[in-house]
């Protein structure tokens, strides 16, 4: 019993830290991301548009990299916020396909999760949409560190 | 009936340094990261000015994979445009002034992007070159290397897919 209470404080714990930690992260706060969901492994961040990230002058259509800077951030918190993983991680490696280009004015959604976790690796997936959550943006899957334990 | 007499280095630098500034300048997203280019010949190389706000462990500190991975897209991006724009540029049928008047090109899209994460980015300046492995006309893969200090530890290379923008005549 006691136990199982140590356990889920130690996770809400971590959930709090990852929370906190993601808030001041300056490229992500600099890009304007808002934390909206954290925990279990699993998070979900927003990212509303804004013309200083446009990639495409002609269309106003935002660049990748603020896309790629958006899945980064979501599928590093959903690791961090793992059960069984430790406070800190890098990435080790992110893939993106961009299936349409999100549309002009809409803030973008991402949602990560960190689908199997060993003592080292983390393997996360996310999906990121727009106003219209029918038809995916762009999708991501990525592997992490799991700091030393 | 001679050839005709090569161009004076300064007509040539000041056309592609224009053409390139176009390229760069025009885009808010590279101006937010604080992107620019070095040009040797038809050789670029980008360079990311370290800034606070690229940082992404404040802890460590670090750089966000998130603006690693945008500085290498843009290499890739600027790259390809670059070089499908290169014989344009030379002839002199890449006409800057219309240029800048916003008559720009289309820029390739993306299709798929792949980041190796290979080394800490350190709260220091960032470079990239560009690597054009296929280029055709509807699909070009890009393997991207960024460094820091050192050109031989790169901290960061990747592996894109772009759509090639249609091109008229």
């Amino acid at each position: 019993m006691t136990d199982n209470v140590d356990q889920s404080d130690k996770a809400a714990h971590k959930t709090q830290f990852a929370k906190q930690f993601i808030q001041v992260i300056p490229h992500a706060v600099e890009l304007g991301m808002e934390l909206i969901e954290i925990g279990d492994g699993k998070a979900e961040i927003d990212m509303p548009y804004d013309t200083r990230f446009v990639g495409d002058p002609e269309t106003g259509v935002l660049h990748g990299g603020a896309v790629s800077a958006l899945m980064d951030t979501c599928c590093g918190a959903a690791a961090m916020s793992h059960p069984q993983a430790t406070t800190g991680t890098a990435t080790i490696d992110l893939r993106i396909d961009y299936m349409r280009p999100a549309t002009p004015g809409q803030t973008i959604r991402a949602n990560a999760i960190c689908y199997h976790m060993t003592r080292s690796v983390a393997f996360v997936r996310a999906t990121a949409v727009d106003d219209d959550d029918t038809r995916p943006v762009a999708t991501a899957t990525g592997t992490f560190t799991v700091e030393g334990k | 009936m001679g050839r005709k007499p090569p161009e004076p280095v300064q007509v040539i630098k000041k056309r592609r340094d224009s053409a390139l500034a176009a390229l760069v300048h025009r885009v808010p997203y590279v101006e937010f990261l604080g992107v620019e280019f070095d040009r040797r010949g038809d050789e670029l190389t980008a360079i990311m000015p370290f800034a606070r706000k690229l940082i992404g462990n404040p802890i460590l500190p670090a750089l966000h994979g998130g603006a690693t991975a945008g500085f290498l897209e843009i290499t890739a991006i600027i790259g390809l445009s670059w070089s499908m724009l290169w014989e344009d540029i030379e002839s002199g049928r890449f006409d800057t002034e219309h240029l800048s008047a916003g008559k720009m090109p289309r820029l390739p899209k993306t299709i798929d992007f792949t980041v190796d994460y290979l080394r800490t980015g350190l709260p220091r300046d960032a470079y990239a070159r560009a690597r054009i492995n296929r280029s055709g006309r509807r699909y070009a893969s890009v393997h991207v290397e960024a460094w820091q200090d050192n050109v031989s530890r790169p901290y960061a290379q990747a592996t894109g897919h772009f759509l090639m923008p249609p091109r008229d005549g």
